[in-house]
């Protein structure tokens, strides 16, 4: 039973990290950027919703219709600046740039906001409730919460780049940048529209591991960055729902390294990703070799 | 009909290729002057001098391979903590069983490179910035490996051994003398390296990659023995941080600041260069040193700088210099130098000689 409980849990896990993961997966379909500082943005994101709850005393879930459209205009100014350029210049420059991002992100929040850990809506009843499947499976609302939310997302980003207007022109100019800008599309302004749908999601991230766990100006890196990666990976690069089967797989290989002994929570998941990187290095989902 | 030959004839140019504008030897001659009075250190400064001499050859050798990696192989990795963590480990566990650290060094060079192999096996299969991620978990993946075995000191580490009876002012010295090895070595290494047959494999890689592969270079042969080279570097900056600090802890050698230690530092002297990474230390050290006071602002700020050299001018400080000077240090590349208009007519003309 223990087992089976263990694996509804790392089901569930694998909704948040999921939600991790889409940002990542977007910005390197449409954009070919791989963002180095993803998870520190989502724990800013974290911390800006702390921050708008402390200063504002507004109730807590409703500052997330704050934090995401800020995130989101963040997310376009950025591509529309920092990101842009250094995509005009080469790949290499672009790498290192968004990890220079990373580090002083994380360094900032360490120099402003201390290495303490924080929670979001630590007196929230929605945080500490459960309901029972059985006599040894408790199942946190929370994390059901976090994986319909993860979902929502993901049907949402499916439907509005296969159906709308703006998801059309995106996928335009992830295809073949020259020709749509020949058509007509501004490929930046398209180009900022996807980083701020990303950045959207990093902050629903951001504001959900919050919420589940804690968060620190490390975390951005050592679990929200890394975990996203593996989630792509083992899913298949560039495909949103193998990035929820990605998510699912390293939260269930996490929660039975954690029932096996507490501390092999995390490597169980890094020793999935390795053997999917070796056995499968295209993913579980994606039939096209990964170039 | 020789009259025609001689007016149809190409012009004839004569050339040279020549690895430097100028003379090289001289360049070698001050390098030797600057290592001898480098060595000659620890009996003129104080401790406390040499001390900072340390880290700026651990940050130079680190720095010197991201850049083999990052701007000579385009690969870059932000995982190359699990290097220094593994160098740093290699001595700790040789130390517990009663080898010098001294001794331990060299082999923790070895066990790196070897561990670089199978490591290199399993992120070669991802490409740019997800290689980048991929070597960042692997060396979270090592790190909390090496945390489970209680006789390493698991998750807290535990001080170095073996230093039992050393005099403490010969210990720096030694120390001392380990790192500037370390880094002359390196140097050395990278140097010849590309000046080698792989250096230009890595150039034509560089240019366009297509293009060389086509043309028979074994890019991946070659990015394999550029990742297993700086995987022995940073092992053997690992050694030395571990000596340096006489304690190993999992989470400062396996810190992801070291990459941004050795990205900042490249990027800021120069990617692409070898004397990029020299300036690049240079200005990290001092900054280093001045923002001490202030925890984590000299990363912020050198984060900062890292960005704007990288967007505004990505050859560095070292390239903004040489577009004035056209001096180079370490020539690993080529010249093609024309002889004067003298030099041609004579070569016309015992052409001509040769033709009767």
């Amino acid at each position: 039973m223990a087992w089976v409980n263990a694996i509804i849990q790392g089901v569930l896990t694998g909704g948040l990290y999921a939600l991790f993961a889409c940002g990542l997966s977007l910005m390197f379909g449409v954009m070919k950027v791989v963002n180095l500082a993803h998870g520190d943005l989502a724990v800013v994101a974290g911390y800006v919703a702390l921050g708008i709850i402390a200063v504002t005393h507004m109730p807590v879930l409703w500052s997330v219709v704050v934090v995401v459209p800020v995130m989101a205009a963040l997310g376009y100014a950025l591509q529309r600046t920092l990101i842009q350029s250094a995509l005009d210049r080469s790949v290499l420059i672009t790498l290192l740039v968004t990890f220079g991002l990373s580090v002083v992100i994380e360094n900032g929040l360490l120099q402003f906001f201390s290495a303490n850990t924080r929670g979001i809506g630590v007196n929230l009843s929605l945080i500490t409730a459960s309901f029972s499947l059985g006599s040894q499976v408790q199942i946190a609302y929370l994390l059901v919460v976090i994986f319909a939310v993860a979902v929502i997302v993901l049907l949402g980003l499916q439907y509005f780049l296969s159906a709308s207007r703006y998801g059309r022109l995106i996928r335009a100019v992830a295809d073949d940048r020259e020709a749509a800008q020949l058509a007509g599309a501004d490929y930046r302004h398209v180009f900022g529209i996807a980083a701020a749908l990303a950045f959207g999601t990093v902050a629903l991230a951001g504001f959900a591991y919050g919420m589940y766990s804690q968060l620190a100006p490390t975390t951005g890196t050592d679990t929200i960055l890394l975990f996203a990666f593996a989630a792509v990976v083992i899913g298949g690069l560039g495909s949103l729902w193998g990035t929820l089967l990605g998510g699912v797989v390293l939260g269930v290989a996490q929660q039975i390294g954690a029932q096996i002994n507490i501390s092999y929570e995390v490597l169980a998941g890094y020793l999935v990703f390795l053997a999917v990187l070796v056995l499968r290095p295209q993913g579980l989902t994606s039939r096209r070799a990964q170039t | 009909m020789s009259q025609v030959t001689q007016t149809l004839a190409p012009p004839v140019l004569d050339f040279r290729v020549t690895r430097s504008r100028r003379n090289v030897a001289w360049t070698g001659a001050v390098a030797l002057a600057i290592v001898a009075v480098l060595a000659y250190f620890p009996y003129i400064f104080y401790p406390g001098t040499t001390a900072i001499m340390v880290q700026a050859f651990i940050v130079l050798t680190m720095a010197s391979m991201w850049n083999l990696l990052a701007g000579y192989a385009g690969l870059v990795s932000v995982g190359q903590q699990a290097f220094v963590g593994l160098g740093a480990y290699f001595v700790l566990y040789l130390a517990l069983h009663g080898t010098s650290p001294f001794w331990a060094l060299p082999v923790a060079v070895v066990g790196c490179a070897v561990a670089g192999l199978p490591l290199w096996w399993l992120v070669s299969r991802l490409r740019s910035g997800y290689f980048a991620i991929a070597t960042w978990v692997l060396a979270a993946t090592i790190m909390l490996i090496i945390e489970r075995f209680p006789s390493l000191g698991s998750g807290t580490g535990m001080p170095l051994p073996g230093f039992a009876g050393y005099n403490v002012a010969l210990l720096t010295a030694d120390t001392y003398w380990a790192g500037l090895a370390v880094t002359v070595a390196s140097l050395l290494v990278i140097y010849l390296l590309l000046r080698s047959r792989l250096g230009l494999v890595l150039t034509a890689i560089r240019d366009d990659e297509v293009a060389a592969r086509s043309s028979g270079a074994r890019v991946a042969l070659a990015r394999m023995l550029v990742f297993v080279v700086a995987a022995a570097g940073c092992g053997a900056a690992g050694a030395l941080l571990a000596i340096d600090q006489l304690q190993v802890q999992p989470s400062a050698v396996f810190s992801v600041q070291r990459t941004a230690e050795m990205a900042f530092a490249t990027i800021i002297g120069g990617i692409g260069t070898i004397e990029g990474p020299i300036i690049g230390t240079a200005v990290f050290i001092v900054l280093q040193q001045e923002l001490a006071p202030y925890n984590a602002w000299y990363l912020i700020i050198l984060g900062l700088v890292a960005i704007g050299v990288a967007l505004f001018a990505p050859r560095g400080l070292w390239g903004l210099a040489d577009d004035r000077l056209n001096v180079r240090l370490f020539p690993v590349g080529y010249w093609l130098r024309f002889t004067p208009e003298r030099t041609i007519s004579q070569g016309a003309e015992t052409r001509r000689q040769r033709m009767h």
